[in-house]
């Protein structure tokens, strides 16, 4: 398993999931887009984390990533549906109340 | 080829083709069940990796929680009378752009860096982690952080609930 082909996978990881990011107009398109980019974060710090077995600083910070991420994912999603019962829409683009 | 490499490269081949997918395809559903393939085969090269524990909490917590919560909002979040819950593609050829261009910058970087020197990573001790020793460094050094985090947790699910619930006079002036 070599290390460079395990960052190559993150790096492409966080890229497609930039560009799902950039171009999708569904909110919950876009939550998936940066679920994706955290778990390229993750996939770094695990691999890493290999040649620290003591410290195993990689592996304890991946855990708070997914923590964090379990957290970001439940909000957005509370957020994601109030903003669909006040305008009819998830479709990032016709949120445009607050536009001046 | 030893029997490891190649369930290593299957489970990269399964992370990278349901990832693609994800950005091909253009009906949310698919994308979140494509999501569901990339994150089981990240749990795979986690237990590859020597991470059993980061590997297992990925299937609970994003298999078991977030992708159940994720079909969830798409369920509440599209009217189901409509043939396919499709998302709208807009600005195709810039985001393409921009995510090819730092791919192709991350990869340069990733191919020049020189990590067989690293003295730290020369130096690593060849002994495989285990279970036991991370729950005995969550529970000692990094204890405050744990619990730290535990309460972010508690905190943003009683948020999420009070935002998405109905509980609230002006909810029901929103609505």
């Amino acid at each position: 398993m070599p290390l460079n082909t395990i960052l190559l996978l993150g790096a492409a990881l966080f890229c497609i999931g930039l560009a799902v990011v950039v171009t999708r107009k569904n909110a919950i398109a876009v939550l998936i887009g940066i679920e994706l980019m955290l778990n390229a974060a993750n996939l770094n710090l695990v691999a890493f984390s290999r040649f620290d077995a003591v410290e195993l600083q990689g592996q304890v910070f991946a855990l708070f990533v997914i923590t964090v991420a379990a957290a970001e994912a439940a909000v957005a999603l509370a957020i994601v549906i109030k903003v669909y019962q006040h305008f009819q829409t998830a479709n990032l683009d016709k949120i445009n109340e607050l536009k001046g | 080829m030893p029997i490891e490499n190649i369930i290593f490269y299957a489970f990269l081949g399964l992370t990278g083709l349901s990832a693609l997918f994800i950005l091909l395809s253009k009906n949310i559903l698919y994308s979140a069940f494509a999501l569901i393939a990339t994150f089981i085969g990240m749990a795979g090269i986690f237990v590859l990796l020597g991470a059993e524990f980061v590997a297992i909490t990925q299937i609970l917590v994003y298999v078991g929680g977030i992708l159940i919560l994720m079909v969830f909002g798409i369920m509440l979040t599209n009217r189901l009378s409509q043939a396919k819950v499709e998302t709208e593609v807009y600005n195709k050829f810039f985001g393409i752009l921009i995510s090819a261009g730092l791919f192709y910058i991350l990869a340069k970087a990733i191919g020049m860096a020189d990590f067989a020197n690293i003295g730290w990573m020369k130096n690593a001790p060849s002994a495989p982690s285990s279970v036991r020793d991370l729950g005995m460094k969550i529970m000692t050094d990094y204890v405050l952080v744990f619990e730290v985090i535990g309460i972010l947790l508690l905190l943003a699910l009683i948020g999420a609930v009070r935002i998405a619930g109905n509980t609230r006079e002006e909810g029901v002036d929103a609505a």
